[in-house]
C-alpha cells in the first residue's frame, strides 16, 4: 500500500508533528514500506482469537485503595516547566 | 595511587574485595571514573557522569563498610541507562526532547539499587527513547562497540552494553521492549537479562510501549545478574502492572545440575536469515550443554515468523500514546514563539524528536486511526496471542528454549540507517519473548571474525532463577564472558 503526502500530512496533524518539507518525502516512502510490512500479518488465520492486551494471561488489572498517597509538589515539578507563573503552567492564549 | 585492575574482575569479585577491604569504594570508583573519562571520546557510552556525587556515595559506602553493617553491593559502581529517572540528575532517554530533563524523582529500580549500597557512576547513552537496535538515533551520538570502533553496539542499550563490555562499569541497569537488552549484551560479548513482565517495576522508567517495556540488567556474568536482579525484582504499588510474586534468592540455585534439564531449539530460530558464523557458534554452546546432561528437543513455534510485524504495529501504537505527554507545556523542549497552543504542541514535538522516534509515533497513530483499527492493532494483538500460545506449547516439551540472540554480530555504523526495516529485522529473535512477556537471557558464546556472539535463553514466566542457574553452569565451562577489548584490558 501507498501513502500520499496528503495522508503523511494528516497523520502528522494527529500526532501534533510539525515536519519539514524535507522529511515528508522520507516519511511517504519509509510509513508505506512499513505500512506493507506489517500487512503481512494478513496471512495468520485469527478468526476466534481474541487479541492479546495483557503479556501475563490470566492477571487482572490490580486496583488501587482510594486514598490520599501523593503529597502536593507541584513546585517541584514544575521546576522543569518551560513557563509558569503563580504556579500555573502557560501557553498561548486559547480564548480570544 | 594507581589505578586498580577492575578488568579483570567481574561484580561479584569487586564486590567481595570490598568487604575484605582490599581497596575502598572512593579507589574503585575512580578507577571506574577514569576509565570513563578515558573512553569517552572513543565510545561515546555516558550521556552524564555523575563523578562528584559517585566520590561522595563511594565515601558514604567506604564508612559503611568500615563499620561493618554494609548490605551485599555496598560501594559497588554501577551505571544507570538514561531512561532510569535520576533525582537531581539530567534524565534524557537519549532525546533532544529531554535534554533539559533534571527528573524530581527517582526510579524504583535506582531507588532499590541504592538501597542495596550501589554507587551511581552516570548515565548510560541510548537510542532516543529506547526506539533502534545500533544506538545511532541517539540525540547524544551513537555509541562505538568497544570491540571494534566502526561498529554499532546495539540497541537501544548501547551505552550499558558498551560501558560493560570496556569495563567502565562492573554492570549497567537497562531496558528491554523487543530485544533492547538482548541484541547488544550480544553485539558487545557481556551478559544480559530481560525478566518476565511485571517482575521489575516500571515506575520512573520512561515508557515507550508500555504492555512490552521491562527493565533489566548488563552484566560480566550470570552471577552478577543474580545479584542484581534480586536487589530490583518485587512488587511495587507504583507500577499497576508490578506482579505481587515472591523473588527468590537468585544467587541460591545457581550451582544446581543441569541433569535432565530440556533444551529446546525452536525451528524458526535457525532460519535463513542466521549468520553461518553464528549459527555454528550456537551449535558448539549446545555441546557445552550436552556434556552438562542437558538434553536437547525440536520444537516449532510456527507464528514466530510474524512476531517482527506484529511488534511493528504494537509498539508503535503504545508509543503514540505514551509519547503524546512530550507536548511543551509542563516539561521538555519547547519551541520559540508560539503562535498557538496547537503550534506549540507541532512545533516543540517536531524539533523535540528526532527522525526515528518520529516514524514510529506516525505509524502508531495510523494504525490505531479511525478504520485502520481493526485491520492492523486488533489484527496484531490476534496474533500476538497466536504468538504466545507456541510459546506455551513449546514449554510442553521443554524447560528453556536455547537460540541465538542476533541474526549477525555487530555490523557497520551507517550500514543499516537508509531502511528502517532492515533495522527492524536486528530483533527477529528477541521480539517473540516480549511479545508474550517471557524473561530472555543472552550470554557470551564466542567470536565470529572478532565481534562477540551471543547465545539466547528464553523461559516460562518467572523462570529467571532457572535460567541463571543454566547460564551460569555454561560460564563455569567457558570464558567467553570474561573476555576484554584489547583496547580496554
Amino acid at each position: 500500500m501507498s501513502l500520499t503526502r496528503s495522508d503523511i500530512d494528516k497523520i502528522a496533524h494527529l500526532a501534533r508533528l510539525e515536519l519539514t518539507e524535507a522529511e515528508i518525502p522520507i516519511y511517504v516512502d519509509s510509513l508505506s514500506r512499513i505500512i506493507d510490512f506489517v500487512g503481512e500479518l494478513d496471512r495468520a488465520e485469527t478468526q476466534g482469537i481474541t487479541p492479546m492486551a495483557h503479556p501475563l494471561p490470566g492477571l487482572a488489572q490490580r486496583l488501587r485503595a482510594d486514598v490520599v498517597l501523593e503529597i502536593d509538589q507541584h513546585e517541584r515539578f514544575q521546576r522543569n516547566a518551560p513557563q509558569v507563573e503563580a504556579g500555573l503552567y502557560l501557553v498561548p492564549k486559547v480564548l480570544e | 595511587m594507581s589505578a586498580l585492575p577492575v578488568q579483570a574482575r567481574t561484580l561479584a569479585g569487586l564486590a567481595k574485595g570490598l568487604k575484605q577491604r582490599e581497596f575502598s569504594s572512593v579507589e574503585l570508583t575512580r578507577t571506574f571514573l577514569d576509565r570513563i573519562a578515558s573512553s569517552q571520546p572513543v565510545l561515546n557510552a555516558f550521556v552524564t557522569v555523575t563523578h562528584d556525587a559517585a566520590l561522595a556515595a563511594a565515601a558514604v559506602a567506604d564508612r559503611r563498610l568500615e563499620r561493618g553493617e554494609a548490605p551485599a553491593l555496598t560501594g559497588v559502581p554501577i551505571a544507570h541507562k538514561d531512561i532510569f529517572c535520576t533525582e537531581g540528575v539530567l534524565t534524557t532517554c537519549g532525546s533532544k526532547m529531554l535534554s533539559n530533563f533534571v527528573s524530581p524523582y527517582d526510579a524504583t529500580v535506582v531507588t532499590r539499587l541504592k538501597e542495596a549500597g550501589t554507587v551511581m557512576l552516570g548515565k548510560a547513552n541510548m537510542d532516543e527513547f529506547a526506539m533502534g537496535s545500533s544506538n545511532e538515533t541517539s540525540h547524544f551520538g551513537p555509541v562505538r562497540n568497544p570491540w571494534n570502533t566502526a561498529m554499532v553496539p546495539g540497541g537501544s542499550s548501547g551505552g550499558s552494553a558498551a560501558a560493560v563490555a570496556a569495563r567502565l562499569a562492573p554492570a549497567a541497569t537497562a531496558t528491554d521492549t523487543g530485544g533492547s537488552i538482548r541484541q547488544p549484551a550480544a553485539l558487545c560479548g557481556v551478559t544480559g537479562i530481560k525478566p518476565t513482565y511485571g517482575r521489575v517495576s516500571r515506575y520512573g522508567m520512561i515508557a515507550f510501549a508500555s504492555s512490552l517495556d521491562q527493565g533489566g540488567l548488563i552484566t560480566i556474568s550470570a552471577e552478577d545478574a543474580a545479584l542484581l536482579l534480586g536487589a530490583i525484582s518485587g512488587f511495587d504499588p507504583r507500577d499497576s502492572t508490578s506482579v505481587e510474586a515472591p523473588v527468590p534468592d537468585y544467587t541460591a540455585t545457581l550451582a544446581d545440575s543441569l541433569a535432565g534439564v530440556r533444551i529446546g531449539l525452536v525451528r524458526e530460530f535457525f532460519d535463513a536469515g542466521l549468520d553461518p558464523r553464528c549459527e555454528a557458534r550456537i551449535r558448539e554452546a549446545l555441546t557445552v550443554y550436552e556434556k552438562l546432561g542437558a538434553t536437547l528437543v525440536d520444537v516449532s513455534c510456527p507464528n514466530l515468523p510474524l512476531s517482527v510485524p506484529t511488534y511493528y504495529v504494537v509498539a508503535p501504537a503504545e508509543c503514540s500514546s505514551n509519547l503524546a505527554r512530550f507536548d511543551g507545556v509542563r516539561f521538555g523542549h519547547r519551541c520559540e514563539n508560539p503562535k498557538s497552543l496547537v503550534d506549540l504542541y507541532r512545533r516543540s514535538r517536531g524539533e523535540g524528536f528526532g527522525a526515528e522516534v518520529k516514524r514510529r509515533i506516525m505509524t502508531g497513530t495510523y494504525v490505531l486511526s479511525a478504520g485502520y483499527y481493526d485491520a492492523y492493532y486488533l489484527k496484531a494483538q490476534r496474533v500476538r496471542e497466536l504468538i504466545s500460545r507456541d510459546f506455551a506449547a513449546a514449554f510442553g516439551h521443554c524447560d528453556v528454549l536455547v537460540g541465538p540472540t542476533s541474526p549477525t554480530p555487530a555490523f557497520p555504523i551507517g550500514a543499516k540507517t537508509a531502511d528502517p526495516i532492515t533495522m527492524y529485522l536486528n530483533d527477529i529473535y528477541t521480539i517473540g519473548a516480549n511479545l508474550a512477556g517471557l524473561p530472555g537471557m543472552s550470554i557470551p558464546c564466542g567470536f565470529a571474525d572478532g565481534l562477540p556472539v551471543g547465545l539466547q535463553l528464553v523461559g516460562p514466566h518467572f523462570s529467571e532463577a532457572r535460567m541463571l542457574n543454566i547460564a551460569h553452569r555454561y560460564q563455569t565451562e567457558t570464558d567467553w564472558h570474561l573476555r576484554v577489548p584489547a583496547a580496554f584490558a
